[in-house]
């Protein structure tokens, strides 16, 4: 019964949220809206026990990347209202029709294929059982660290390396090039 | 469901478990609201202590009732929304700056019975509770998630309010607040690296004794990374760019009047003393009696409240200390505390932390610790001098090339 309330409200954010991000002409409201629907993940993933999931979509995606969002906006000052009859990218609209529709379908078909599915009991698997039988009060957390540092280590090291390969790339293209480099290159 | 509290399982309306968690929500709160009353009075009393004045000494014995007259005049100001503000999110501002200072709250462990090793459990009513709203298993991950969080607050009320200083008070905030929560947490992971467990009662029985305490344990840099960027992370002085009245007017606020104004306030102060309590939960035991040598300080005669006293105590220190950095340091330049932030407090806490890995890694395998020091020393001096290096060629080039923008 609880569950079930929690679901609710929780996807009522996710949607409302993601309609919101949509639908707002401000692209500081479509931020905020995003916000909330952050927010109501992370509510999801408590009510499915997976509580170092959802402190992490708090903090990485709600603290630190909509936030990184905000500070574009307000630092470029873009925050006046897209005129949508612009098209820069022909392609771009009928294309985004297809692959929304085509998700849609993945999903459908996703939650049908797996309709007959036994559904996680309370303690199966989320929550990590001590010698006693009783929860391990952050057990969860523990056999994630355990999963994540010793199984898949190599994607996890690999994953990082992306993103330092982004960073880097990122600071490559957005630095100027110097005046001495473009004298060398003029004479 | 979030395991916050043993008396939640098995919750009926109207028990007394109920009444009790009831009572838990209400102390918290209103212990908030007024140790941020009593905060205000305090560092008004205290800077004019340091630059010899009185400061405020009419309303209430020596004052102590000013910040609630200041309280109740702002509630009666007229409330002003600029006319090219954004309303709703001009108003809805100031609630995403308070709710989370006053989240903090919920997971600091407030007191308990913690002397001879035991959990700080206590029991009111024949029932065993923690004092402490609530210990969910990621603890001091919510602390981190919620700081992110009152970012929020000081980048919308700036932006919001459709004015120049405000805006550049908030991007100047927002990119502070960013930066130093990397210091922040990277610090806050030694303490979770010594305690071996996220949940902030566990960090505090881990600290029974004052050699244990983290200041200790984690050897004094990330504590002093700590304080540093948490005073960062407040806007308190000597970081107090995003109110540089001489710059900025007001800051971010400049634009608020009345009782959203006074919600601004209440959660910068509420944050003062939240922080402090992390500080002390983290790095000083929380409510643990302070036990060094022979020396035994439990307070027992003060029975269930020793723990509450002890912990009140520490934050003192804290809140004190605070205080003493507004009325002693001078601001810093805008670079300054970058440079600070991004070369010096992250690399540090970075180094600190592998530091601290590499000797437990040494433990489980049986290492000489001699050896794992001096590999350790090595590699990241090694580190540091290209840092160094790095840094000094950049400002080089700066220099030849000229300012950039």
């Amino acid at each position: 019964m609880m569950e079930l309330f929690v679901f609710i409200v929780a996807a009522a954010m996710v949607l409302g949220g993601a309609i919101g991000v949509i639908v707002s002409k401000h692209p500081v409201h479509a931020a905020l809206s995003l916000i909330l629907t952050l927010f109501g993940v992370a509510v999801l993933f408590v009510a499915q026990e997976a509580n170092f999931l959802a402190a992490v979509q708090v903090i990485v995606y709600a603290g630190a990347i909509v936030v990184l969002f905000l500070f574009v906006i307000m630092l470029l000052g873009v925050d006046n209202a897209e005129n949508l009859r612009i098209e820069p990218f022909k392609i771009q609209r009928p294309l985004a029709a297809f692959v929304s529709v085509a998700v849609f379908g993945l999903v459908v078909t996703a939650v049908f294929v797996a309709r007959n599915a036994n559904t996680a009991a309370k303690g199966n698997g989320l929550e990590v059982l001590g010698d006693d039988g009783a929860p391990i009060h952050d057990g969860n957390i523990k056999a994630l660290a355990r999963d994540l540092f010793s199984d898949h280590v190599l994607a996890f090291e690999l994953t990082s390396v992306l993103l330092v390969i982004a960073v880097v790339g990122t600071v490559l293209l957005a630095r100027k090039p110097r005046k001495a480099d473009l004298q060398e290159a003029g004479s | 469901m979030l395991a916050l509290d043993s008396l939640l399982d098995n919750l009926k309306l109207w028990s007394t478990e109920f009444l009790i968690v009831i009572i838990k929500v209400l102390v918290v709160f209103v212990v908030g609201l007024v140790g941020t009353m009593l905060m205000v009075w305090f560092e008004r009393k205290v800077i004019a202590f340091m630059q010899n004045r009185i400061g405020p000494d009419k309303a209430g014995p020596k004052g102590l009732l000013q910040t609630l007259a200041d309280g109740i005049k702002l509630f009666f100001k007229e409330d002003l929304i600029p006319d090219r503000s954004d309303r709703f999110v001009f108003k809805l501002a100031p609630y995403l700056a308070f709710v989370p200072a006053f989240l903090v709250w919920s997971v600091i462990p407030l007191g308990g019975d913690f002397s001879n090793g035991k959990d700080g459990t206590v029991v009111i009513f024949g029932h065993a509770t923690k004092l402490q709203l609530a210990d969910p298993p990621i603890g001091v991950l919510l602390l981190l998630a919620l700081s992110s969080i009152a970012v929020y607050g000081i980048m919308l009320a700036g932006w919001s309010s459709g004015s120049k200083y405000p805006l550049l008070g908030s991007v100047r905030a927002s990119a502070q607040m960013v930066s130093y929560e990397a210091a922040l947490g990277l610090s806050l992971a030694t303490v979770i690296l010594v305690a071996g467990t996220l949940s902030t009662n566990g960090i505090v029985v881990a600290q029974n004794s004052v050699s244990r305490w983290h200041v200790i344990a984690t050897g004094v840099v990330p504590f002093v990374v700590f304080l540093i960027a948490a005073t960062a992370e407040l806007n308190r002085p000597p970081f107090d760019l995003v109110e540089a009245e001489q710059e900025l007017v007001g800051g971010f606020n400049t634009e608020y009047s009345s009782i959203r104004f006074a919600l601004f306030f209440l959660a910068e102060f509420m944050n003062t003393i939240t922080m402090s309590g992390v500080i002390v939960t983290l790095f000083f035991g929380g409510p643990q009696p302070i036990r060094f040598g022979g020396v035994n300080l439990t307070l027992s005669f003060l029975g269930p409240f020793a723990g509450t006293v002890l912990f009140l105590l520490k934050v003192m220190v804290f809140l004190y200390v605070y205080v003493w950095f507004r009325a002693t340091l001078p601001r810093l330049r805008y670079d300054q505390l970058m440079n600070l932030g991004w070369k010096l407090m992250i690399p540090l806490a970075l180094g600190w932390f592998m530091l601290l890995a590499a000797f437990r890694v040494g433990q489980d395998h049986g290492w000489n610790r001699a050896v794992v020091g001096i590999v350790c020393l090595v590699v990241l001096g090694a580190c540091a001098w290209l840092l160094s290096y790095a840094s000094k060629v950049s400002a080089r080039n700066r220099e030849r090339e000229g300012a950039m923008f």
